[in-house]
């Protein structure tokens, strides 16, 4: 079956969740509501062998003008290996509150991928088993990848502070 | 006696050899400096993509061995730090552990642009030059530096070690 198909079911299946239906050199996304995410991905995974999870991102839309649509989004690539098909989900998550359900009952490996998001945007998934920063440090303020994040960072990690105090320290011992 | 002062073979200018005897004789500075240059044993810390040019500059057409250079994958064992690329600040307090698990004398080498000044990372996440946390012996510039500008840097290092006075005690 065509993507385009699939994304028209699932419009049937989920007329008040599916927000648009874009097609861009075959490439077919599907922008969606947050609400129903699993639901949508279970329906995807179980009717229509979308069986692969190639990839899970954030996209921060701050400060582009054409964008309609949330200030956050959530892209998932499913993949279908027997039948080779693509089908982009994106869905909409807004910034005064910024969460989304977690997919990792459907696939373990969103967890990690889910995590990334966590860190670098600041997506919290509902439901997630161990949702801890998973690129910076435990510590770090603040989400790098967020367009607002300024380029050097609004201030120093507290342990590279103490990190340059230690190095100081022991330099009295230097040989 | 003459004669056996005439017999003196002068392996490097001021350290001279006694034949037969198994005795070396020079200025304790310059013998100690020079076994020391003639036995830099790096710990290989590949930080980032320098990393992979630091491993040819260690394979067999560099030959590093004749300079005495053996790799060493043990901090305790080595007595000079390459650090082979970008140096994250999630990393550093990693670095500055390896480094202090090494016995003195040590040496560090900033092993291009990234190590040395930050790189093209002026960011959040990267720290800007080893030497905020470490001290630098020898900069080497380059993205990423040929093997044989970390030769060059390892023959730069020799020279300074030559230099040293007195760093074999802490009383002297």
């Amino acid at each position: 079956m065509e993507p385009i198909r699939i994304a028209a079911q699932l419009e049937e299946k989920f007329p008040d969740s599916i927000l648009g239906i874009m097609e861009h050199r075959g490439q077919v996304t599907t922008s969606v509501a947050r609400t129903p995410i699993v639901e949508i991905i279970q329906f995807l995974k179980t009717e229509h062998q979308m069986n692969h999870l190639n990839c899970l991102c954030g996209v921060d839309n701050l400060h582009r003008t054409a964008h309609v649509g949330e200030r956050f989004e959530v892209i998932y690539q499913l993949y279908s290996i027997e039948n080779r098909i693509l089908l982009r989900l994106k869905a909409q998550v807004p910034e005064a509150e910024p969460a989304i359900d977690s997919i990792c009952g459907l696939w373990t490996g969103a967890n990690w991928l889910e995590r990334e998001t966590y860190d670098l945007f600041g997506i919290i998934f509902n439901n997630h088993p161990n949702l801890k920063r998973i690129l910076t440090p435990d510590d770090w303020q603040g989400h790098p990848l967020r367009k607002d994040y300024a380029l050097k960072g609004d201030q120093e990690w507290s342990g590279f502070e103490q990190l340059k105090e230690k190095a100081a320290q022991l330099k009295q011992f230097e040989f | 006696m003459g004669k056996m002062t005439n017999n003196l073979v002068q392996i490097e200018e001021g350290i001279k050899f006694i034949p037969g005897a198994s005795a070396f004789v020079a200025p304790l500075n310059k013998l100690i400096n020079w076994g020391r240059a003639g036995s830099i044993w790096p710990a290989t810390f590949g930080l980032a993509c320098c990393a992979i040019e630091m491993m040819v500059a260690g394979a067999s057409t560099n030959d590093l061995d004749r300079f005495g250079i053996i790799f060493r994958a043990s901090p305790r064992q080595a007595d000079c730090l390459i650090l082979a690329g970008t140096i994250t600040k999630k990393m550093a307090p990693i670095v500055r552990r390896v480094y202090d698990q090494m016995p003195e004398p040590r040496y560090v080498i900033a092993m291009g642009s990234c190590a040395c000044t930050g790189g093209l990372f002026d960011t959040y996440a990267v720290v800007q030059g080893a030497d905020e946390f470490l001290p630098v012996d020898v900069y080497i510039p380059g993205c990423p530096p040929r093997p044989e500008a970390l030769l060059e840097g390892i023959m730069k290092l020799q020279e300074k070690i030559m230099q040293e006075q007195g760093r074999w005690s802490q009383f002297a």
